[in-house]
């Protein structure tokens, strides 16, 4: 069943396209996370969604209703935001039984609510405080419950980590996924950090100037990118690009030739300009990389010891190559090793259009 | 010897003394009208008539401060200034109420809930504040006789409330602004609707601002003489228009002391409402003046 549907949306402020003929129909359960730098029109997205935002043309449809002229209380969401957005001069409990008191709900039901959310969200001790005397991961554990009580079928994330520290931030990212299985409520998370949306989405929609570039599991968007930017965005380490062209079965970049049997093109492929994207933990070192289809012998320039992994970057057909190696690996700058990769697993774009070929 | 610790500033290095100099000086001009005042009313006539403004008086009387409250005269009435003391109450508490209750949902509404031209009539708002006074005088004076109100504390009421509109507004849509979107958005995902926001989140919340308004206002409403001549009857006068009236009458001798009892009487509400709230005020000022 469709629990929220987005119908050719258009938002124009003035002169100015934020979001250009969106659709996304978004099934009953599902973490949708929209994902995209800043000022990719996300947060506008959700905004639309949850009613904040009139908007210039199109529906929104949120469990089959069309809500599209409806007040944000009346869409039957909850909004959780990036500030927390507290009620400052009301305690926890006030905060959360605001929006019931406002929908004039009986104060036991009330009650029953407030204390069924705080027990789920384990902020019981802390329903008599004031905002002020929380520290950020309680807040926002707040704010999840003022979203709760509302017992409404969809939640909206608007960023809701990014105010936090990085320990707290994983430990809520795990906590928000765990909420989720357990309420099985349809969830839209917005946020600009793959991490959390390769964590937590069920499918990620990579927007860019108001377009969604890729709508589609994170194996798929990380393993499959659609285009060049999608390619480019996801990833940490990023993507390594070489320019070059595609003649005959073969990728020609500068002085090397990478022979392209096992390649999945999308169709027919084509022969011409076109960029080939690595991922940095494609390319393996050493004894793994003896037989691979291409190999090269290069001199390692830098390396950045992460702990669990080490980033190496060496020159390759004079592209500087991320390599992402073991934790454990012995190497240091001025190293003569072998790398290899197969070309099946990267990714081929038009030079033009960008697109996946 | 090795530094550690804080730096060593000498007590009296030349900037200090240039400082707390100028410091000095400036405070001892400012401060030294109020001393005469005071010393002044404290003194019988004799004494004043010696001429030594800065003597402090040999003997004290309070008989001038009882005069300029009960008896002074403005013509033929001799009930000195508390009259008038009470009139500006009823002209100010109304006033302040009214004015600071429309301008603050103004505010909020020009901060809050944008709706189209709500640009363009702030700004003819604020364009009101730069017009002169004296241009509307006289076309107000016709408006409250067509309202009835002339001559009447209600009409100079509502002259006052206009007259507040615009930096009120201007004051109370900064501070709003400041207020952060997302809790503003979070209570309409609430359900809360226009006055339900105004009154259950932004009014607990902004309470400096409000003490900023008031000093403002009671400082404004309290002082003024203009509106307060041209609005009203002799029988409702202002403090201030009845100080006027008893300082520059010309038949009789000058009591001085009596006038300086008379006029610190007068600035006896601004300058403890200043006293008693000059941190809130500071930071009202500074907390609506950092965004606009």
């Amino acid at each position: 069943m469709t629990s929220v549907l987005v119908k050719d949306l258009t938002l124009k402020f003035g002169a100015l396209t934020v979001l250009d003929n969106l659709n996304i129909d978004i099934p009953e359960g599902e973490f949708l996370v929209l994902l995209g730098a800043s000022g990719c029109g996300k947060s506008t997205l959700l905004n639309c969604i949850a009613g904040l935002l009139d908007v210039t043309d199109g529906e929104i449809h949120i469990n089959d209703r069309n809500v599209t002229w409806e007040e944000p209380s009346g869409r039957g969401i909850g909004m959780v935001f990036q500030s927390y957005a507290l009620y400052p001069q009301m305690t926890v409990e006030g905060n959360l039984s605001f929006g019931l008191k406002n929908a004039r709900m009986p104060k036991g039901e009330i009650r029953k609510r407030v204390e069924r959310a705080a027990e789920i969200l384990q902020i019981e001790p802390l329903l008599h405080r004031k905002p002020a005397a929380l520290s950020g991961g309680q807040r926002q554990r707040v704010a999840i419950g003022r979203a709760l009580v509302r017992d409404v079928d969809v939640f909206l994330f608007d960023e809701p980590l990014s105010n936090l520290d990085a320990k707290l931030r994983a430990d809520l990212r795990v906590e928000i996924k765990r909420l989720h299985h357990s309420l099985k409520n349809t969830m839209i998370y917005v946020t600009h950090d793959q991490v959390e949306a390769m964590t937590l989405a069920d499918r990620i929609a990579i927007m860019k100037g108001g377009i969604i570039q890729q709508l589609d599991t994170p194996t798929q968007i990380y393993n499959r990118p659609r285009n060049k930017y999608v390619a480019g965005f996801i990833g940490s380490p990023e993507i390594n690009f070489f320019e070059g062209n595609v003649e005959e079965g073969s990728f020609v970049t500068g002085d090397r030739r990478f022979p392209l049997a096992g390649y999945a093109f999308q169709e027919e492929a084509p022969n011409g300009p076109a960029w080939l994207g690595l991922r940095p933990e494609h390319v393996l070192s050493g004894d793994a990389a003896k037989g691979l289809p291409v190999t090269a012998k290069v001199q390692i320039d830098i390396v950045e010891p992460m702990g669990s992994d080490t980033l190496a970057w060496a020159t390759l057909a004079s592209v500087p190559v991320r390599i992402r190696m073991d934790g454990q690996a012995a190497v240091s700058t001025g190293d003569q090793i072998l790398i290899g990769f197969d070309p099946a697993r990267a990714s081929l774009f038009d030079k033009s259009t960008e697109r996946r070929i | 010897m090795t530094p550690r610790g804080p730096k060593p500033r000498p007590r009296f290095s030349r900037t200090n003394v240039m400082l707390y100099g100028t410091l000095i000086v400036v405070a001892a001009y400012y401060a030294l009208p109020l001393y005469v005042m005071i010393v002044t009313s404290l003194k019988g006539m004799p004494e004043i008539r010696l001429g030594n403004i800065f003597a402090p008086p040999v003997e004290v009387t309070y008989q001038p401060w009882v005069k300029a409250w009960a008896e002074a005269c403005t013509g033929i009435n001799c009930e000195g200034l508390s009259r008038g003391f009470w009139n500006s109450v009823q002209i100010l508490i109304p006033s302040v109420i009214l004015s600071i209750a429309i301008a603050s949902v103004n505010g909020y509404a020009l901060a809050n809930w944008k709706f189209k031209g709500s640009e363009v009539f702030f700004t003819i708002l604020i364009v009101g504040a730069f017009i002169p006074y004296q241009v509307m005088l006289y076309p107000l004076v016709i408006i409250l006789r067509e309202l009835g109100l002339y001559g009447n504390i209600w009409g100079l009421v509502l002259v006052h409330t206009v007259f507040g509109m615009p930096i009120l507004t201007l004051l109370f849509r900064n501070y709003f602004t400041s207020v952060p979107e997302e809790l503003f958005k979070a209570a309409r995902v609430d359900g809360a609707g226009f006055w339900g926001i105004y009154f259950r989140i932004m009014l607990p919340m902004s309470l400096p601002i409000f003490v900023v308004a008031i000093i403002l206002q009671v400082t404004g409403i309290w002082n003024d003489f203009l509106f307060g001549v041209i609005y009203t009857k002799p029988a409702d006068y202002p403090m201030t228009v009845q100080l006027n009236n008893i300082v520059n009458s010309v038949q009789g001798i000058k009591e001085y002391n009596v006038n300086m009892a008379a006029t610190l009487l007068t600035g006896l509400v601004p300058l403890i409402i200043y006293f008693a709230s000059g941190k809130l005020f500071v930071r009202g000022i500074a907390a609506g003046a950092v965004k606009g």
